[in-house]
């Protein structure tokens, strides 16, 4: 995901803030979609192919991630069919599988870094941004450490209950450990209570009639299947 | 010639009791490499976090004739780079770019002007390259260069490294020796290879229990006190 | 169990919406307290510490395994309203990364997990942390976090009008019960050995003001929680019910008020009210996030 976020495509070269909200105003539109309306669910489907084919990354990996929702998604379907609603139950599966997709395509096309900008720039509270960056930041690092403890509990005959509590305690400590040691590098560097940000760059006219057209061919469908 | 740093009667005990620092006697003059030796538990990472005002002991410490108070320490801190031994810590910014600009930024330098220096300091560090990256994808090494590269965007006058050489790979040693020697800071080196403190330092002073046991060269320390590496064979 | 997009009715997600971004806007504030931007950096590493530790399975019993949740646990090490950010964050990131949980959803995931799942880990062991009761409260925090959260979801699932026969809502509710088990158990013994370890890592509980308070609170939440989840069976969920009250009509013109618009009211179809009513809410929502952005940088900033 990391790897695909620094690839190059029209997509990775949107700004994030507009990617962002064309996000949300898809999934808007997905969200309040009839669940009977198979041309809808059609269009909705070849917009997301276009912007998959536009992101250059492989489809069949996309389409495996986003696939993650689907046992979710299918166990509701399935209470929904045997309840006698089909429409329903067909609208949970692709509802969700869209707008997981919509999700992964966004994320996968934007370095974590500019995501978390462009949700800060929309006006997502400072403090949570800043607590999803060090999350993000250290979630491979101490994953990492999780893993190597549960190998070594592994080599040594597994894991019982009591030290499995031990082992995330151990966890916890380094954890903790950590939060100070960066706290202190912080310090060195001058930190003084708050942390500087580099503001996204001005849009791009590209950026914003790429908003434009996004949500003209949004609304146009929209009425289209009024007519 | 006044010193940059002059350390005297330095004593530290940590909150749960440790007595990690007994009465320290130091200075380090511009232009000199010293470095710290000494067994691990012996004093020196502690003794480095005082040198930047993270730490508060009994005893005095001038920087730059500066006293260790409230108003001159984010001058201090300005001054005295410090290059943690986990780059992993040091380096909590998404981005190389983001990280490197850090500092300068807390210092109230413009947006514009931090990235020049940070553009200056990866380039001297051999990192321009990786600006976009993330710190997480970066080999042991570069890690250390970008580090390296985000306490010199500050522009101090004293660089401390604490155990630079951890989890690098004979080549990334000898880059780093290279590195170190190109830049003009004087600067404090707490190592265990003696290869590298001869490659890099002009002085030696071994800890040993909180305290300095002695002073001299670099050869000198190490045939004192055992701690010469193994014998080939 | 975190809600994915396309599975909540538009009044659901985008009320939970609404109510999640003030709600974890105020406690992120309170959860700094002073210390200015100096707490992210522990709040993010113990988001990735509770990543880390989901990957630590736990026998429980045959063949089967489960792990923590964490909510309770950073209740009682870091404090009530940082532990509702740390969840709040870990939520985005799997929502976000690891498509587990919807966008539109996560005011929902939000409130049932991170805001609603963390009070009630933590109200007992406010009460009672203290005091022969205390291993008990803790317990019997990790238990009701992970039931208060269930019961939330289900509520807000079947409000939503997905047919839930009562034969799948007592499985779930079974298996739910299990994990909450599992989640209690867990969180006793991490805690007891981080007590071992470095007593200063537990929070100071309020001490004995009054027990009965405390089990009327978390009595109550469970109750309401469960009510929620009982009420929301009424006929066949928010549309029929509210239908057949006459509401739904009502509500949806309540929505449309700000768009009065000719071409609105030519738009008859309920579906395209709902396209109305859900903008307004992403509009309402982006503007209360603007307006509180505005209001904490100005406090912050004199
Ligand atoms: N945060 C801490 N709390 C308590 N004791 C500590 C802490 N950090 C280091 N110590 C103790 O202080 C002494 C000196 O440690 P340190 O300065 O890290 O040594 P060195 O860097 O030479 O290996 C050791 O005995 C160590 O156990
Ligand atoms: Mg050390």
């Amino acid at each position: 995901m990391e790897e695909w976020a620094r690839r190059d495509s029209p997509l990775h070269r949107r700004d994030a803030r507009v990617k962002m909200i064309l996000l949300l105003v898809f999934l808007v539109w997905i969200g309040t979609a009839r669940p009977a309306q198979p041309e809808a669910y059609a269009a909705y489907a070849s917009i997301l192919l276009v912007a998959a084919l536009a992101s250059r990354l492989p489809l069949l990996s996309l389409l495996w991630r986003a696939a993650l929702v689907l046992p979710f998604a299918a166990t509701f379907a399935l209470l929904s069919w045997m309840a006698g609603d089909a429409e329903r139950a067909a609208s949970l599966v692709l509802k969700s599988s869209f707008s997981a997709f919509a999700v992964l395509l966004v994320v996968a096309t934007t370095p974590m870094p500019a995501l978390l900008a462009a949700v800060e720039s929309l006006a997502a509270p400072k403090m949570l941004v800043m607590v999803v960056q060090f999350l993000y930041r250290y979630l491979f690092v101490l994953s990492e450490k999780a893993q190597h403890m549960w190998m070594a509990a592994q080599c040594r005959g597994g894991i019982r209950r009591a030290s499995a509590g031990g082992a995330i305690a151990v966890l916890f400590a380094s954890s903790h450990a950590r939060a100070e040691g960066i706290h202190r590098a912080m310090l060195a560097r001058g930190f003084a209570g708050h942390m500087p940000l580099i503001r996204p760059s001005s849009l791009h006219w590209l950026d914003i009639s790429f908003l434009a057209t996004g949500i003209l061919v949004l609304s146009l469908g929209r009425w289209l299947w009024i007519l | 010639m006044d010193p940059l740093i002059r350390v005297s009667g330095l004593r530290f005990r940590y909150p749960d009791g440790t007595e990690a620092l007994k009465g320290v006697d130091f200075e380090l003059f511009p232009g000199e490499t010293v470095i710290l030796l000494g067994a691990n538990g012996s004093g020196k990472t502690t003794f480095a976090l005082h040198l930047n005002g993270l730490l508060e002991g009994e005893g005095q410490i001038r920087v730059c004739g500066l006293p260790m108070d409230k108003i001159s320490l984010p001058e201090i801190r300005r001054r005295v780079g410090m290059v943690f031994q986990d780059a992993d810590e040091q380096l909590f910014m998404p981005t190389v770019m983001e990280d490197v600009t850090y500092g300068p930024l807390n210092l109230g330098v413009e947006p514009a002007e931090a990235m020049r220096l940070a553009r200056e300091a990866l380039e001297q560090t051999g990192m321009s390259a990786a600006h976009a990256k993330a710190p997480y994808h970066l080999s042991a090494g570069e890690k250390r260069r970008v580090a390296i590269a985000g306490v010199l965007a500050m522009r101090p006058d004293i660089l401390i490294l604490d155990e630079p050489t951890t989890s690098l790979d004979p080549p990334g040693q000898r880059d780093l020796v290279d590195l170190l020697t190109a830049l003009p800071q004087s600067k404090i080196v707490t190592t265990h290879d003696i290869a590298f403190a001869r490659a890099i330092g002009t002085r030696a002073v071994f800890f040993e229990k909180g305290s300095i046991a002695a002073l001299g060269t670099v050869g000198d320390i190490a045939s004192r006190f055992g701690w010469e590496p193994l014998p080939r064979g | 169990m975190h809600i994915p997009d396309g599975f909540l009715a538009t009044p659901v997600w985008a009320a939970l919406d609404l109510a999640a971004i003030p709600a974890v806007g105020l406690i992120a504030r309170r959860s700094q307290a002073g210390l200015e931007d100096a707490r992210a950096p522990l709040l993010g590493v113990m988001g990735a510490f509770v990543f880390a530790a989901q990957m630590i399975n736990f026998p429980v019993g045959v063949g089967t395994s489960g792990h923590l949740v964490g909510g309770t646990l950073l209740a009682c090490t870091l404090g009530p309203s940082a532990a509702v950010v740390v969840m709040t964050a870990i939520l985005a990131v799997q929502a976000l990364v690891f498509q587990d949980g919807g966008l539109l959803a996560l005011g929902a995931n939000v409130m049932n997990m991170a805001v609603a799942g963390v009070l009630a880990g933590y109200l007992p062991f406010h009460y009672w942390g203290q005091g022969p009761w205390r291993r008990a409260a803790i317990f019997l925090g990790g238990v009701l976090s992970v039931l208060v959260s269930a019961f939330l979801t289900l509520a807000q699932l079947r409000i939503s009008g997905i047919p839930m026969p009562s034969a799948v809502l007592g499985l779930s509710m079974a298996l739910f019960l299990v994990s909450a088990l599992v989640e209690g158990a867990v969180t006793l013994a991490v805690f007891g050995a981080l007590e071992k370890m470095n007593p200063g890592w537990v929070r100071k509980p309020a001490g004995a003001i009054s027990r009965l308070r405390g089990a009327l609170a978390a009595g109550a939440l469970l109750m309401a929680s469960l009510g929620a989840l009982v009420a929301s069976g009424l006929p066949d969920g928010l549309e029929s019910a509210a239908a057949k009250l006459g509401i739904h009509e009502r509500a949806w013109n309540l929505f449309e008020t700000p768009l009065l618009d000719y071409e609105l009211q030519f738009a008859e179809p309920v579906w395209m009210r709902k396209v109305a009513a859900g903008l307004v809410g992403l509009a309402i929502i982006y503007l209360l996030c603007a307006a509180l952005s505005r209001w904490l940088l100005r406090r912050r900033s004199p």
